[in-house]
């Protein structure tokens, strides 16, 4: 299929002060053409303030084999959570 | 035709005209949804032919305010027949391929946009305020059509000799935006609307500009169908057309949902 439209990768700021979320993703022609596909595919319903695309194809990801790696040596690092802190009362909800 | 002797009459043939205009494109945008060449378009088509229907009601909504009739926008856009229609042909003509279709829409959109900024300082507030809110809409039409037309123009070898046909095809049908007559001649009096040939000018900077970017040739022609937006006479399409969008109506009269 050399003649489809790439990939694009859609993140879109639901308010202001918010971070940008991965919406989902869809395909144009350049990065102009998937910022107004984005806006007409994912903003129809007032989602957004802001439109982030990026090409799917210049996305690094983990590969999921590694996870044993990656993740799992964090298991047993419990003093990286901070559980054990005694919070006094008046300080509320952390 | 019937000629306005009236301020009333005129006002009312004027928003007969704005929202027929938006009511006929967004029927014939609408006839994309489900069958348009990518998911992408479908969805942006569809958008716009909802922003035009929405333009519709308040178009047709004052219309019938305006008529004094005790008619509502729905009986304006499903009870009348086609000589009572004063959409420009332009709107009428079928689809045609994707490239025609976005051609027509690049079209209306650049007079659309430079109408609807006139409007805005009309004299009539209700109409000013239509104008404020349809603009930003049509802002955003006019971008993407304009974008998708130099695309295309400007692309393959086939994509820009669909695109040159469906130009030469419905540059006939430009004319018609301009033409004034005794309604525009009422309407200018009394501040409300723009006299239309006024707008030729800007409308011929912009669009020549961006058809120059997608490498189209303007034809040369100023041959202008007419006989839409004073009802004279409608293309044959615009029956057709109206069978499928009223039918509903005409066949289970006041059905709700």
């Amino acid at each position: 299929m050399k003649n489809e439209w790439p990939l694009w990768e859609i993140f879109i700021r639901g308010q202001h002060g918010m971070s940008h979320r991965h919406v989902g993703s869809l395909h144009a022609p350049d990065a102009e053409m998937a910022i107004k596909n984005a806006r007409d595919v994912y903003t129809r319903r007032n989602e957004g303030v802001s439109i982030w695309v990026v090409e799917a194809n210049h996305i690094s990801a983990s590969s999921p084999s590694d996870k044993g790696p990656l993740y799992e040596p964090s298991e047993s690092k419990v003093y990286r959570h901070p559980t054990f802190f005694d919070i006094p009362e008046e300080v509320g909800a952390m | 035709m019937t000629t306005p002797v009236n301020k009333e009459d005129a006002f009312s043939q004027f928003l007969l005209r704005m929202g027929d205009n938006t009511l006929i494109l967004g029927h014939r945008v609408s006839e994309w949804c489900g069958h348009a060449p990518v998911l992408e378009e479908d969805i942006a088509l569809a958008n716009t032919a909802l922003d035009l229907i929405g333009q519709t009601q308040m178009w047709l909504g004052l219309a019938a305010e305006v008529q004094g009739l005790g008619k509502s926008a729905d009986d304006l856009a499903f009870l009348r027949d086609a000589w009572d229609f004063r959409n420009l042909l332009l709107c009428e003509v079928p689809n045609g391929d994707f490239g025609r279709t976005l051609m027509r829409q690049f079209l209306f959109d650049a007079w659309h946009s430079i109408q609807l900024g006139r409007l805005m300082k009309s004299s009539d507030e209700r109409v000013a305020a239509i104008a404020e809110k349809a603009s930003k809409e049509v802002a955003y039409h006019l971008e993407r059509s304009a974008d998708t037309v130099v695309g295309l123009g400007d692309g393959t070898e086939e994509s820009h000799r669909r695109m040159q046909e469906a130009l030469d095809y419905l540059w006939p049908y430009v004319g018609e935006m301009f033409q004034s007559d005794d309604v525009d001649a009422e309407m200018v009096k009394a501040g409300i609307a723009p006299d239309p040939a006024s707008l030729r000018e800007e409308y011929d900077t912009l669009v020549s500009r961006i058809l120059t970017e997608a490498t189209l040739t303007i034809p040369e022609s100023r041959f202008a169908h007419k006989g839409g937006r004073n009802g004279a006479m409608h293309t044959e399409h615009l029956g057709h057309l109206l069978t499928q969008m009223q039918w509903l109506q005409r066949a289970y009269p006041g059905a709700k949902w």
